[in-house]
């Protein structure tokens, strides 16, 4: 067994050891194939739930340092054993079930939830050769997996026979679906670049970062992520002080356990989703012929985004529920659109100005004049939307104000990326002359 | 190998069972379901005869995509009658649903 | 009998099991739920026949959207008083004899001693790119373009509509 190899390429090795295993003891290759799947599919679920263990206390000692204290520092080195702790409490409390609730939709809703963040790690690339499987629409599989906890709110809302639970369902189902729009939207950017929805190409196609080619993009797709966990400012689903604690007020022990647990695994996946898609994944030097370093570049990136996911939970307050569907729907959904008419635009106008054809453009010769000038699109895309949004806002404090409105002609018309009416109910600063 | 009868078949069963729910519920928005058993029916059979006769052209596929956006449509439609039909008459079951506005 | 039949067969069990959950069952939200069950069902079996994005947004589309906004509707129109009486109305035996027939046409159109037409066995390979073909096809103006831009209005039509039904009157 050779160590170097090992140490270079971990998970591959290991798996040529145990076919070799398997086969020395005379098991049809089929059965060995199927029994490697079962174990890598066992190995994913695992890390899954283990990995949280290691995210809550980050989250807690990150979030208690911003609030100028300490946080978990008792149990174990600097508090890292607090979480088994929780979950050692969490086991051990009575298993409550409501009188008049559904049973078995009762049980599923958690379970479900779990579920539907395990299976999005199976198409999430950790190094060039370690992936799950390579679905040939990874991406679109990762926002129907998604879409399945959804589901498991509503499910698990409904099922607790409480009113309070059922409108937290409701409220919570209408914030999630919204919000998938814009993110499929803004998905669609770095498939429009990578011109492939696997996600090991689209990593693969990233020599430059995709977050320089599209700056816009990686925004809508890392806040409407956030708003899809249900993460603060997002975090109507568990509003403590307006509807107690939303759709999982009634469930109690591991049950509730099951839900924060996949509330933080989704967190974390939000980080590694935007590493993958935007920030070049497990790119780094050397990461092609290790993939061990692959491996540490993709948690570096994906850490990085958790810990802005930690950053926004601790310094922003809670956006309300009228605000969060105007932004998703008035200003969110009209920018990714105008982001993908960007993108293809200046994406086609490049061959046609330096006339080469487009499999030239793509390949690495042209790479830092496709991100340059994509990166142009999109400061020209925001600097429009700042325009009219500044004019609006300036058109409101006017109406506001009762001045004559001086400024007519500079109202939110149209531009010709199709935006109309932008900007009504965008962000809560600039409401607070209107209001 | 899986034959294309069977799935033939299956999507023949489902069609009819979602036949029965339209026939024979009460309730309207059962009735929409059982709509939308109907139209998977259909979708499995085009995705099967693209799949065993002309997996090289793209219509079998393009054909299912049109049927989806075909049911999202109605599936959405129908469900704001329903709900406007409860504000006014306050019942969702179709037998009561009888007379026009007088 | 391969593994791959094996795999038909269940999830054809579980598809024919849950839609007759749908028909039958008299709690509304558990057909909900035995329709969501059954729409998953559907999505192994495009799966089956490789047809891997037509899978996804059946998992997108009719389970994410659809299925939610059923759900919804079945909670807004719930009447106070829960009825009792039957689920089914006066006429639901005609409703069955009907279904039966027609399975019965269809079966025997579809099983291979009985029916005059042959069907094929085994399955062509769709080619790696089929995919890359589908989107090609969409905006071609000789193939599909002119049904995507149809269908886009349908859908925008759909909307207004829906918005405006539904709609609370001022």
């Amino acid at each position: 067994m050779d160590i170097a190899k090992l140490l270079n390429d971990p998970v591959n090795e290991l798996a040529k050891l145990l076919t070799g295993l398997l086969a020395g003891m005379g098991l049809p290759s089929a059965l060995i194939t199927t029994i490697l799947l079962i174990i890598g599919v066992v190995a994913i679920g695992t890390f899954c739930l283990l990995l949280p263990l290691f995210l809550i206390w980050f989250e807690r000692r990150v979030v208690a340092r911003m609030q100028d204290r300490v946080g978990p520092n008792r149990v174990g080195w600097q508090g890292s054993l607090q979480t088994i702790a929780d979950a050692l409490k969490l086991i051990i409390k009575e298993d409550i079930t409501p009188i008049g609730a559904d049973v078995i939709v009762y049980n599923i809703s958690p379970i479900l939830s779990v579920v539907a963040i395990i299976t999005m790690w199976a198409v999430i690339p950790f190094a060039i050769n370690i992936v799950g499987t390579t679905l040939n629409v990874g991406a679109l599989y990762i926002v129907s997996v998604g879409s399945l906890g959804t589901l498991a709110i509503m499910m698990g809302g409904w099922a607790s026979n409480n009113k309070y639970a059922l409108l937290g369902a409701f409220r919570t189902v209408a914030q999630l679906v919204s919000y998938e729009v814009p993110m499929l939207l803004s998905l669609l950017v770095p498939v429009i670049l990578a011109r492939s929805m696997e996600m090991n190409k689209i990593v693969g196609e990233q020599s430059i970062w995709f977050v320089i080619a599209a700056p816009i993009a990686t925004l809508i797709f890392f806040a409407t992520s956030v708003a899809e966990v249900g993460r603060t400012p997002f975090d109507l689903l568990e509003a403590e002080s307006e509807i107690v604690a939303g759709f999982h007020i009634e469930y109690t022990g591991m049950k509730f356990a099951m839900f924060f647990v996949a509330e933080f695994m989704h967190a974390f996946t939000v980080g590694s989703l935007t590493a993958v898609l935007f920030l070049g994944g497990w790119r780094g030097p050397w990461a092609e012929e290790i993939p061990l370093l692959g491996i540490v570049y993709f948690m570096l990136k994906s850490f990085a985004g958790y810990f802005l996911v930690i950053l926004m939970r601790a310094s922003l307050p809670r956006i309300r529920i009228d605000h969060m569907l105007d932004l998703c729907w008035k200003f969110l959904t009209p920018l990714a659109l105008g982001a993908i008419v960007i993108t293809l635009l200046f994406d086609k106008l490049g061959p046609a100005l330096l006339n080469v054809e487009y499999a030239r453009w793509v390949g690495p010769d042209y790479m830092f004049a496709r991100a340059g000038l994509l990166l142009l699109g999109n400061l020209l895309l925001g600097l429009i939307t700042l325009y009219i949004l500044s004019s609006e806002a300036r058109r409101q404090r006017r109406a506001a104000e009762g001045e004559p409105a001086a400024d007519h002609a500079a109202h939110g018309g149209h531009d010709e990326h199709g935006h109309g009416d932008e900007g009504h109910g965008h962000a809560a600063p600039t409401h607070a002359p209107a209001h | 190998m899986i034959p294309l009868h069977w799935y033939l078949l299956l999507a023949a069963a489902l069609f009819c069972i979602g036949l029965y729910g339209v026939l024979a519920r009460k309730n309207a928005v059962a009735i929409l379901m059982s709509i939308e058993l109907m139209l998977n029916a259909v979708i499995i059979n085009l995705v099967a005869f693209w799949h065993y006769l002309t997996p090289l052209v793209a219509s079998g596929q393009m054909f299912a995509i049109i049927v989806y956006v075909v049911a999202a449509c109605e599936a959405a439609v129908g469900l704001a009658l329903v709900i406007s039909i409860y504000r006014q008459r306050n019942t969702v079951v179709a037998e009561e649903i009888d007379l026009m506005k007088w | 009998m391969d593994a791959l039949q094996i795999v038909f067969l269940l999830t054809s069990l579980v598809i024919l099991a849950a839609s007759v959950a749908v028909v039958t069952v008299r709690n509304l939200i558990h057909a909900a739920l035995s329709l969501i069950v059954a729409l998953f069902g559907v999505a192994v079996l495009f799966v089956l026949l490789e047809a891997g994005f037509l899978a996804a947004v059946q998992v997108v589309l009719y389970i994410g959207a659809i299925a939610i906004l059923i759900i919804f509707a079945i909670m807004l129109t719930r009447r106070v008083m829960q009825d009792t009486s039957t689920q089914t109305n006066a006429m639901w035996w005609v409703s069955a004899v009907m279904a039966v027939v027609l399975m019965a046409a269809l079966a025997w159109l579809f099983m291979p001693g009985m029916s005059p037409l042959t069907f094929a066995i085994t399955p062509l390979v769709p080619p790696a790119d089929s995919l890359a073909r589908l989107g090609a096809s969409f905006v071609d103006p000789n193939q599909y373009a002119l049904p995507f831009e149809v269908a886009s209005i349908l859908l925008l039509m759909a909307m207004v509509g829906s918005i405006v039904i539904a709609g609370e009157k001022k």
